[in-house]
């Protein structure tokens, strides 16, 4: 299945492509992300767990980053084994692009499953993919913009401002 | 009076006393002392290059016995093709090997790669998830077409297209056909799929093997159609044991449908690791593997032509088919959509040239075979569709264009075009029947009442013919198979006076313990109750081909008759002495052998037990016992046929259909047991009904099977079918076998499909929708109320 969507990101393209590159980023914006390790260079492994309509598994998998554009943009690969319940794999094309203060962060995504996960879990795969795409990008707009109804986050200030940032501002200190 | 007992008496299934009372023995109720337990590793990619396949975790595993690949068989023979089919250059097809196992690349999704035999069968699936099974995913052949023309992508890296043979039917013919539709004064031209569909017998497949290290002798218990096919199979072709040290043995089965007919891979693994094991091996599938490696059945793609005169005279009809096989060729997959699909194109109709063509192509999707119909609802489908299409090109009533172009009941033997000639027939009079009982009449009145309600009714009708009996050998051998299609039986009277017939057909839900009783009943002048059918079992049956191809009644039937017949032919011998007569004079009716003309007589029972305790007996012309075999083979096919009509609604709100009523007006020949021929169109007709409204096999683009569970793949309920008419009045008995019988076991679920779907046209047309001449199967809600909107 393939589709497309974008969402505006309230913060400079820079700092949203920083994010990207970010294993913890990743590991938090990935939906039942137990464990993450690697390098962008190398690619990480990842422990994802899921439940598809009536099968759920713990997949296994490799996530990489390839034709990286510095600044631009990215493709996020996975491919994850679960065991009896199959296998999925999928990318994200991700493009960044200034709109205004912020970024417009535009995604392609392609995603495909096999095994038993395709045998009794078909009918939900079309809507199961949308809302593990939307559920990463809104979850990697919080973690870059903090939570959306506290617009005043950047503003950081150490002590109060603390639970008002977005939790990658903390990490890079900003 | 309709007769209680005997030929033509409506009884009960007999064998329905156990079935419905949990009594029945199938594969997996029969369990033997140490008995192991398989699973099997099955490719979750549809295309993939084997590059390793590491045991050594799941060797390790608790309980685990043994793990074999695919290597570990790769010495062995490969499961054949039944048919040999040679293309139009007069090229034979192309033949992969098709192993026990996947070695070197998998071929589907399911594809068994590796079998894992444990202690019990948790910790054997527990070790195939340990398996680590390195596989290079390959692009997936999915698409007929798309496989024909991408020579780089192979199923089979030798064959090249993916074509397996690419056959014409009869090319003799093709330049006149051509010839004709040049000249046609009208030519109706239609583009149809018929669905592949899932068997879903309600048993999955099964197997129990053992070994008997003492006699070095093999029995597999196991769901087979015809488990002689089956012990050829294995012990010849693929595992290289004599035949006479492989027991093969069916015992219930519950459904088949074609499917079970075959011989799959998991049946020579088992057997091979009950050897190594020394120990009994068993193995059950369960839903999911039988949605990935039952046979399937159907997958054409057809472009059909009629050409015709203005007023609907037939004159010429052709055909280009697409027939997907797969991944391999299952055991009667080149005959499937050939021989039973080509010759059957000339319909019930006096069409006078008829040319077929048909590309068999693999793909990577599970193999397909023959199921319930076989090829000829391939067959009856197009033609009927485009039977209407032409019918509404012209502006000629549906029934009327059918009536001008059938056969007439008075052109019998009839030579078809396409190399068949039908003994017997009257297609007219069973479309008369049909509309009566569908009352055709009063359809205009319940269009207007529904019309009334905001709906759309329609009404459709299906003539068809189909080949049965299948087959005489010597004909089929020139037609490209393998082996002859006869059959056997033993009748085995004991000294009490009752008896055992032991049948090479083989019972798997359809009454044979029934109906054949009734027969021999009928003939031996005894009761039913004092009959035993015996089934199933290599080392009871003379021999078998089994039962497929509504064929167990016209061709074992017909042996188990000859059998009798011997029966009675000795026994008068044995009257002639005790009665001190000439054989000659003796007769035998109602279970009593009698001097003609005179009150003395010797019943049954009194000349079986003279037979056994021969004090009184011809000894020195006449062995004692009273035992007899016959094999029968079918001196031509037979010809069931029929009318068909179906009525429908159609919400154009939501596109969805209901089936208002079913008429089915067939000739059987003569009926043994009217309630099973019932029983038997009802479950054919809600076949029928499944295909054309919700069964559908779906793969993805990478192969993927999206239909593999009940919960995707949508089997016909109660509350999908109507109340069915069934009259089987209008008989014309088969002139070549000794019953007189034409069968009724796929007859529904070929004349449906098409009833149905000319229906939905039908009220769609009526309601304004004159755009639409066809809707492929099934047809859906959603393709109905898209095709509404075009």
């Amino acid at each position: 299945m393939k589709l497309t969507d974008s969402r505006e990101i309230a913060a400079a393209p820079a700092i949203v492509w920083q994010a990207i590159l970010d294993p913890e980023v990743l590991k938090e914006c990935i939906p039942g992300c137990q464990s993450l390790t690697g390098s962008v260079a190398e690619g990480y492994e990842a422990v994802v767990k899921q439940k598809v309509g009536p099968v759920s598994a713990t997949f296994t998998g490799i996530v990489s980053l390839s034709d990286i554009v510095e600044g631009q943009s990215v493709k996020i690969s996975g491919e994850g084994k679960g065991g009896v319940a199959g296998f999925a794999k999928g990318g994200a094309v991700v493009t960044l692009a200034p709109s205004g203060e912020g970024t417009l962060l535009t995604y392609d995504v392609d995603a495909s499953v096999g095994g038993k996960i395709a045998q009794l879990g078909s009918r939900i795969i079309d809507s199961f993919a949308k809302k593990m795409a939307d559920d990463f990008f809104s979850r990697f707009q919080a973690a870059v913009e903090g939570p959306a109804e506290e617009p005043a986050a950047e503003e950081g200030v150490a002590d109060s401002g603390e639970k008002k940032k977005g939790w990658f501002k903390r990490l890079t200190g900003g | 009076m309709p007769k209680d007992t005997g030929i033509g008496a409506p009884m009960k299934r007999r064998e329905d006393i156990r079935f419905l009372t949990g009594k029945g023995r199938y594969t997996a109720d029969i369990n033997l002392r140490g008995q192991a337990y398989a699973a099997f590793a099955r490719s979750e990619v549809a295309h993939g290059k084997i590059n390793a396949i590491d045991t050594r975790a799941a060797s390790e595993m608790p309980g685990v016995l043994c793990v074999m690949t695919g290597e570990d068989f790769a010495a062995m023979g490969g499961n054949p093709a039944g048919w040999l089919i040679n293309s139009r250059d007069g090229t034979p097809m192309r033949e992969p090997k098709r192993p026990v196992l996947a070695h070197g690349k998998v071929r589907h999704v399911g594809d068994a790669y590796a079998v894992v035999v444990a202690e019990t069968v948790e910790q054997a699936r527990d070790a195939v998830a340990a398996i680590e099974a390195d596989i290079t995913e390959l692009p997936a052949i999915v698409d007929m077409k798309a496989a024909l023309a991408d020579s780089g992508n192979r199923v089979h890296d030798e064959i090249p297209d993916n074509l397996c043979f690419d056959w014409g039917w009869i090319e003799d013919n093709r330049a006149a056909v051509e010839e004709a539709f040049a000249k046609a004064p009208h030519v109706t031209t239609l583009e149809l799929v018929n669905n592949r569909l899932v068997p879903n017998a309600m048993e999955p497949r099964a197997s129990l093997a053992d070994y008997n290290p003492g006699t070095e002798d093999y029995t597999l218990y196991t769901t087979s159609q015809n488990p002689h096919l089956h012990r050829l199979l294995i012990a010849a072709f693929v595992m290289g044991i004599p035949e006479h040290k492989l027991t093969v043995i069916a015992p219930d089965v519950g459904g088949g449908f074609g499917s079970k007919i075959y011989h799959y891979g998991e049946e020579a693994a088992v057997l091979a690791a009950a050897k190594a094991l020394k120990r009994p091996v068993k193995w059950v599938a369960d839903r999911t593997e039988s949605f990935l490696s039952d046979a399937h059945g159907r997958d054409h793609v057809t472009k059909i032509q009629l050409a015709c005169e203005k007023d609907g005279t037939f004159l010429a009809l052709r055909t280009e088919t697409l027939a997907n096989v797969g991944a391999y060729l299952s055991n009667f997959a080149t005959a499937t959509p050939t021989f039973l699909h080509g010759t059957l194109m000339a319909g019930p109709y006096k069409t006078p040239l008829v040319y077929v063509n048909v590309k068999a192509v693999f793909t990577n999707t599970a193999p397909v075979d023959a199921y319930r119909g076989a090829g000829r609802p391939e067959a009856t489908f197009s033609i009927e569709r485009i039977v209407d299409k032409a019918a509404d090109e012209l502006g000629i009533d549906k029934l009327e264009i059918r009536r001008k172009n059938l056969i007439g009941a008075d052109q019998y033997p009839y030579t078809t075009p396409v190399g068949l000639v039908y003994d017997t027939g009257n297609y007219a009079a069973t479309l008369d029947k049909m509309v009566e009982l569908a009352d055709v009449a009063g359809f205009e009145k319940r269009a207007a009442e529904s019309k009334a309600r905001g709906k759309l009714r329609g009404i459709g009708y299906s003539t068809w013919i189909e080949a049965c009996g299948i087959a005489p050998s010597n004909l089929v051998g020139v037609l490209g198979s393998r082996v002859g299609l006869f059959d056997a039986a033993t009748v085995r009277v004991n000294a009490t006076g009752n008896l055992s017939v032991m049948t090479g057909a083989h019972s798997h839900g359809q009454g044979h313990e029934t109906v054949f009783a009734q027969v021999v009943a009928e003939k031996l002048g005894i009761p039913e109750s004092s009959i035993e059918i015996v089934h199933g079992d290599t080392s009871k049956i003379p021999f078998g081909m089994g039962s497929y191809g509504s064929r167990s009644l016209a061709v074992a039937g017909s042996a188990m008759v000859k059998a009798v017949d011997k029966i009675i032919a000795k026994g008068k011998k044995i009257a002639a002495h005790m009665l001190e007569a000439a054989e000659d004079d003796i007769t035998f009716e109602n279970g009593k052998f009698q001097v003609a003309g005179t009150d003395k007589a010797k019943t049954f029972g009194e000349i079986a037990f003279s037979a056994y305790v021969p004090h009184n007996y011809p000894l020195e012309t006449l062995e004692p016992g009273l035992e007899e075999s016959a094999f029968y083979d079918p001196g031509n096919f037979t010809y069931p046929a029929g009318a068909y009509a179906c009525e429908v609604e159609v919400d154009p709100d939501t596109g969805r259909v209901e089936i208002l009523s079913f008429t089915a007006a067939d000739d059987f020949g003569n009926v043994m047991n009217p309630l099973i021929v019932q029983g038997q169109v009802h479950g054919g007709v809600g076949q029928g009904i499944g295909q054309a409204l919700l069964e559908n096999t779906t793969y993805d683009e990478n192969g993927q099977l999206l239909s593999g569970s009940f919960m995707d793949y949508a089997m016909p309920r109660a509350d999908d079918v109507p109340f069915y008419t069934v009259d089987h009045s209008c008989n014309t008995p088969c002139t070549h076998n000794p019953l007189g019988v034409k069968g009724c076991g796929e007859a529904g679920a070929i004349g449906s499909p098409p009833a149905v779907v000319n229906a939905v046209v039908d009220a769609l047309r009526r309601g304004g929708h004159t755009g639409i001449s066809h809707i492929d199967m099934p047809v859906s809600p959603s393709r109905v109320w898209q095709a509404m909107q075009a």
